[in-house]
């Protein structure tokens, strides 16, 4: 499901890797020879067995880890030795959902989903309609109020989801994004997905649940043993 | 999804929990590591508002003292062999109040003199065999401004040997200087003390970096920049800077006003006169109290600034 163009070179490819390599410390080589492109408005699978790199390479496309060997463009813009203010930047484009949630439990749900728009400067009334429409839609209406360490795992998962996709970004980036979700929900957040894809983000969802995957049929990028495969 | 802001904003508010909070501070306030960083922030800035006071009241005492000096001289007239004393001090007199800017003279008498000495020669001994010199104290004014080496050269010249001008020059500066030290050992503190809250600020702002490190790094993906987050750093600590600052400069500013209540209710006592002339009425004076009240501010703003870059070195 490529998404082609008769202008190729408008159509930048948002991630591209070539040759990564990336071991933590002395440690054995997590991910070899990894060469890849996110195409522009493009959805894709994760996929891959526990301990396989899914994370690490997530955390590459994030630019909180660099790359052992190799290249790693994200936007058009190659990472090694990037500014600051410029990986600034580029983390604004992008939304993330983590394993973990990281939502940050002195703030409250509204506040945690308000964040990336917070940080951007804006003022609080410029964005509050908007998060308190996005948290209703997530079904977080009657708990923007509370506090983190009082949403169920559920809830926990929904509010990281709002929060990635707050600020309308052309990427996002799923970590496991239905792992603490009854089926039925996790199929409302896919769609979730699917919609925002729509909308022009590129989806990198990673995950092995294979019920989801195959709920929707599309690219997937499989690691094993450090090594990519790609299923189109 | 509304289009603008402003009319949407009315027609949600209602739906929002009247009790949500919007706006919390990014940095978690941890109160245990607050309160003591305040406290500890008080009291150095009590300390060094207290040595700037006590600065400021021996400079402006030292002020008070030198303008008393510096307003009179005294001509002594030594009695010799074959002179008629009284003559020579009608003559030093004569001499001294024709000349502009003496305000007034006084003749010491032969018995005042006599009385000068009794602190080191004891009283009841008849000295009218001893030489005393005799005194005359002449009050300065300040139009037109006194020529004291004029008088003296005129002085040397109609008595020779006999009569000399003294310009209190030496104890003038050794109050001077001893202002000035004092003055300059009260700088000196206050430099250390704001240092000392400068690094006390820093160390906590490293401890709360180090806590609050799952907080930066979700901050960091969510597109805040580091200068956002010292930012968000700067304003929690200069906040705790500014408290713990007015609490150390509100309790100096207390304690000078009670040592000048007690000051006042001793001088009525037998000690009075002492401590008077000692540190003046205990009083630190308008710009005693502004260096106090600006010593409270540097201490917060250091801590800003500090916290600040901190912070920046930090996620550098």
């Amino acid at each position: 499901m490529k998404t082609g163009s008769l202008l190729s070179g408008a159509e930048e490819p948002v991630v591209q890797f070539e040759n990564v390599g990336m071991r933590y410390g002395l440690g054995p080589e997590v991910l070899s020879d990894v060469s890849f492109r996110i195409a522009p408005r493009s959805f894709q699978f994760l996929t891959g067995p526990s301990g396989a790199g899914k994370t690490t390479l997530l955390r590459l496309i994030l630019l909180s880890v660099r790359p052992t060997r190799g290249l790693v463009s994200v936007f058009g813009e190659e990472v090694s030795g990037i500014s600051s203010e410029a990986l600034t930047g580029l983390r604004r484009r992008m939304g993330v959902v983590f394993q973990d949630f990281r939502l940050l439990d002195h703030l409250t749900t509204y506040e945690n989903v308000a964040l990336p728009l917070r940080v951007q400067g804006r003022a609080e009334t410029s964005y509050r309609a908007e998060v308190v429409e996005l948290l209703r839609w997530v079904g977080l209406g009657e708990r923007m109020h509370v506090l983190p360490p009082l949403l169920s795992g559920g809830e926990k998962q929904r509010a990281a989801i709002a929060r990635a996709l707050i600020a309308r970004p052309e990427l996002l980036l799923a970590d496991e994004p239905t792992g603490n979700v009854d089926p039925g929900l996790g199929r409302r957040l896919l769609r979730l997905f699917v919609e925002l894809n729509k909308l022009g983000t590129s989806v990198i969802i990673a995950t092995h649940d294979f019920g989801l995957m195959e709920l929707f049929p599309t690219r997937r990028m499989v690691l094993g043993q450090g090594r990519l495969r790609i299923e189109d | 999804m509304a289009a603008s802001p402003n009319p949407a904003a009315p027609a949600i508010e209602p739906a929002l929990p009247p009790t949500l909070r919007r706006n919390a501070p990014l940095v978690p306030t941890d109160s245990a590591a607050s309160r003591s960083l305040a406290a500890v922030i008080a009291i150095l800035t009590f300390l060094a508002a207290l040595c700037a006071g006590a600065a400021e009241i021996v400079a402006s005492s030292a002020e008070q003292w030198q303008g008393a000096v510096a307003q009179e001289v005294t001509i002594q007239v030594r009695p010799g062999p074959g002179r008629d004393i009284d003559a020579d001090i009608a003559r030093a007199e004569a001499l001294a109040k024709a000349e502009p800017g003496i305000r007034a003279t006084r003749v010491f008498s032969k018995a005042e003199a006599e009385r000068l000495l009794e602190p080191w020669l004891g009283s009841g001994l008849d000295l009218s065999d001893l030489p005393v010199p005799r005194l005359i104290t002449l009050k300065l004014g300040d139009t037109p401004a006194p020529d004291l080496k004029h008088l003296r050269a005129a002085l040397g010249e109609a008595l020779p040997g006999v009569a000399s001008l003294d310009d209190h020059a030496l104890w003038q500066q050794r109050l001077s200087t001893m202002a000035t030290t004092f003055v300059g050992a009260g700088i000196g503190i206050v430099t250390l003390v704001l240092i000392a809250t400068g690094l006390a600020v820093a160390f906590a702002t490293r401890g709360a970096m180090a806590g609050n490190r799952e907080v930066v790094e979700v901050l960091h993906f969510v597109g805040a920049d580091d200068d956002y987050i010292a930012r968000a750093f700067q304003r929690r600590f200069f906040g705790l800077g500014l408290r713990g600052g007015a609490i150390g400069a509100g309790l100096a500013l207390a304690v000078f006003a009670l040592a000048g209540l007690v000051a006042r209710a001793w001088r009525s006592g037998p000690a009075g006169d002492e401590i008077e002339a000692l540190f003046g009425a205990f009083h630190i004076g308008w710009r005693g109290y502004a260096s106090v009240l600006l010593i409270g501010v540097i201490a917060s703003i250091v801590t800003g600034i500090v916290s600040r870059l901190t912070v920046r070195r930090f996620l550098a």
